[in-house]
């Protein structure tokens, strides 16, 4: 794999998290040596109507009109949308220069944010994103209505973000013993990222085997070296158990699989992943 | 798969799409009402094919926001059948024309469109225009002062009510226009055509037909050489207003989709006891300009028109005629690009005459298909007369060795193969002939052909011919342009030019 050409992605639109979003890019980009580029797409929402005129009826070169009228609105609201972009931009960079990044790319494009991201994921290595954009800035306990699609659709680690940065050194993986959990630990393994930091591997079931599993996973992981790993197993709801351990361990940032099952699953029996975005306070970074 | 469309195309504009829907709506009766009486059918042919084809292209068609029903154009092509042969026939011309809209989708044809330039396509709206206002003459003849009265104060309210403060822009002034001459002809109890008149109008909802026509080969004999024209005409008065809603609201449409999508909804049309349509210029003009953009404004104004003229068929057998030609005038008015008439002076010739045979030709045949035929045969002679001038043949004289060298610079095809060969001077004796082909480009076999020839002449001559550069020049040659898509491909094959 060629991960020289790959980038760290950071989506960010200006609202609270935005600087968040910034940060645990940086830590990100600086720790696994890959350029950062932060993106600014500008949702044009075409399929909303501006304005309305009801009268229903149509004169000479009306429609030559009309796409006059029409291109000179959209054309002011551009304007202000591109001017606030830049802004966002400029910002988001100044503080990724602090952070420590020499030359951080920046991109402001048009368009949809999930078919923007589509169109470069080849390029991720991974995607950092505010738990919340604009709409629901002040919904503490909401997540952005685009994050579940986001995630859904594109196949790359997507690390969501909550609060204000918080340099991780207790990190946590959600294992379950399958093979979506199997490969975040492995990637965990190989990963420089995680090299130094603490690392507890929590398993949440009621099987017997679970444990036998949890070591073989944790060997590898220790295998991989410069890795503090600690084991837990709990019983209960996996998401309220995993935030509770969260909470009383001091864990910095959470890292599990994510939509593993099939839509229709998710739809009849709820995703656990939606549940723990829903859930979680601490940045959780999820592994496709 | 034609089912799927996103959430958004669906309810990403509900208010703006309801409003609109119901505009339009408003707007489709009489047009439905005047393009069956066109066609020489009962207005309820027109009224169900309305319904039936914007609730079918709202569910599949590939540019939501767009509005299909009944039209003018089509309605135009059926006289003769329906003259000739009766509903029936029209019924199963309608399905045949579905089948084939659907083979053209799923044969990707809508990229064809390409092919249709812009002269033509102001030509084609033009046109329409035209045959839609001449389509209302014959209710403009021989009629009382009232009928004329009543039309030019029906255009002043259509025109003039968006001016009223407050409600102008919120009540459509199509619909006052209606209301007021309905109401105005009732009171004044004045003797003058009504819609009633024309026709039957739907009292139910539409019911499941097979036409009535013998399944035979005479059958396809009759109805052929209607659905063939029926669905280009479809075709390309869609795929034309699907470009034009793209660029009106500044979103992409999938066009094969929509081929496909046009033709279910004739299918679905011609079951249901209605004509063939297609999409409609000024009603998706109409649209837009309401504020609608997605699909749910198509499925509202087929919704709608059905309700309202199944439970309001009473109403609408008064509404005289005088308002429906009033509405229609407008909608021809809306039609015409009025701006291509001051363009005529400073485009190009080739290009005038390519928008005006594409209009005599449709207002002199009725037949859109054939205007634009016509029209995209000129572009293209009109292209090949054109890029035949860029070939120029340059040469030079070599003494000691008594050698005449020529360089060919330029497109060689069919069209500049004789201006080729005549840039050759055969006349002057000399014992050595170079022609130099580096820089030339053969496009067919007619330019090989020429070239043969010019050999042959020389060699007679007593010279010895010496081509350089043949393999180049004739890479153009081939069919297979794919591999030549690439930049650099591009720029070794025309390199220097």
């Amino acid at each position: 794999m060629n991960t020289n050409k790959k980038i760290v992605l950071a989506c960010i639109d200006g609202s609270a998290l935005t600087n968040a979003v910034c940060d645990y890019s940086a830590w990100i980009a600086q720790r696994v040596d890959v350029p950062l580029k932060l993106l600014h797409t500008i949702d044009h929402h075409h399929e909303k109507a501006a304005n309305t005129d009801l009268s229903g009826n149509i004169g000479m070169d009306s429609r030559e009109h009309l796409l006059e009228d029409m291109a000179d609105q959209e054309q002011e609201q551009s304007k202000i949308r591109l001017q606030q972009g830049k802004v966002v931009l400029a910002e988001a960079k100044e503080r990724a220069i602090q952070a420590g990044i020499t030359d951080p790319l920046t991109r402001l494009q048009h368009g949809n944010l999930l078919e923007s991201l589509s169109d470069i994921e080849q390029d991720i290595r991974v995607l950092v994103i505010g738990a919340r954009g604009k709409q629901h800035e002040d919904q503490e306990n909401e997540i952005g209505a685009k994050i579940d699609a986001l995630i859904r659709s594109l196949h790359r680690p997507i690390l969501v973000a909550y609060e204000a940065f918080k340099t991780p050194e207790q990190i946590m993986i959600a294992y379950d013993g399958s093979e979506a959990a199997d490969k975040a630990v492995d990637m965990v393994a190989t990963s420089p990222l995680y090299k130094g930091l603490v690392c507890h591997l929590v398993c949440v079931s009621k099987k017997d085997s679970s444990g036998t599993l949890l070591e073989q996973a944790a060997s590898k992981l220790r295998a991989a070296g410069d890795i503090e790993i600690i084991t837990a197993s709990l019983q209960g709801k996996a998401e309220e158990e995993l935030c509770t351990y969260q909470s009383t361990h001091n864990i910095d940032m959470t890292i599990m699989g994510a939509f593993s099952h099939t839509r229709l699953h998710d739809i009849l029996l709820g995703s656990f992943t939606h549940k723990m975005l829903l859930k979680t306070k601490k940045p959780l970074l999820l592994l496709r | 798969m034609l089912l799927l469309s996103k959430k958004q195309d669906w309810l990403g504009n509900v208010r703006g799409d309801l409003l609109a829907g119901t505009v339009v709506a408003l707007a489709l009766i009489p047009e439905a009402i005047a393009f069956s009486i066109i066609a020489g059918v009962d207005p309820k042919v027109g009224l169900y094919a309305s319904f039936c084809i914007a609730v079918i292209t709202a569910l599949i068609g590939g540019r939501p926001g767009m509005i299909s029903a009944a039209t003018g154009a089509m309605a135009l092509l059926m006289v003769t059948l329906v003259k000739d042969h009766g509903l029936q026939y029209l019924l199963a011309a309608t399905l045949l024309t579905g089948v084939f809209q659907i083979i053209a989708g799923y044969l990707k044809l809508g990229s064809l469109m390409s092919f249709i330039s812009r002269s033509v396509v102001t030509g084609f709206v033009n046109a329409l225009a035209i045959l839609i206002f001449m389509a209302q003459l014959p209710e403009l003849t021989n009629v009382s002062w009232h009928v004329y009265a009543m039309t030019a104060g029906g255009l002043g309210i259509i025109y003039l009510f968006p001016y009223v403060p407050f409600i102008g822009k919120s009540i459509p002034s199509p619909l006052v226009c209606i209301t007021v001459l309905s109401g105005l002809a009732v009171y004044l109890q004045l003797d003058i055509r009504t819609v009633g008149d024309m026709g039957e109008l739907p009292d139910t909802l539409p019911i499941f037909l097979w036409p009535e026509v013998p399944l035979n080969l005479e059958t396809l004999k009759i109805i052929l050489p209607y659905s063939l024209p029926l669905a280009v005409v479809g075709l390309l008065e869609s795929l034309m207003t699907a470009t034009i809603v793209d660029d009106l609201t500044d979103t992409s449409s999938d066009k094969n989709r929509e081929c496909k999508g046009q033709g279910i909804a004739n299918i679905g049309a011609g079951l249901l006891g209605g004509m063939a349509g297609c999409a409609m210029i000024g009603q998706s003009v109409i649209n837009v300009k309401s504020g609608g953009r997605g699909r749910l404004s198509t499925m509202v104004a087929g919704v709608f028109l059905l309700i309202m003229v199944v439970f309001l068929d009473e109403w609408i057998k008064q509404i005289p005629m005088a308002a429906l030609v009033a509405v229609m005038i407008m909608v021809s008015i809306g039609t015409f690009s009025w701006g291509s008439i001051i363009d005529l002076k400073h485009h190009p010739l080739s290009t005038n005459i390519i928008m005006l045979s594409t209009v005599t030709v449709v207002v002199w045949t009725h037949n859109l298909a054939l205007g634009v035929f016509v029209g995209v045969l000129l572009g293209a002679l009109f292209f090949a007369n054109k890029i035949s001038h860029f070939m120029y043949v340059e040469s030079s004289f070599d003494e000691p060795t008594d050698t005449r060298s020529y360089e060919v610079v330029g497109q060689v095809f069919f069209n500049s193969a004789d201006k080729f060969t005549n840039s050759f001077d055969f006349k002057e004796a000399v014992s050595k002939v170079v022609i130099d082909l580096q820089r030339a480009h053969f496009w067919d076999i007619s330019s090989v052909g020429a070239l043969d020839k010019v050999v042959i002449k020389f060699r007679r001559e007593g010279a010895e011919v010496e081509v350089i550069g043949l393999n180049e020049a004739s890479t153009t040659i081939i069919d297979r342009f794919g591999v030549h898509d690439k930049p650099e491909e591009i720029e070794k094959v025309m390199g220097g030019h």
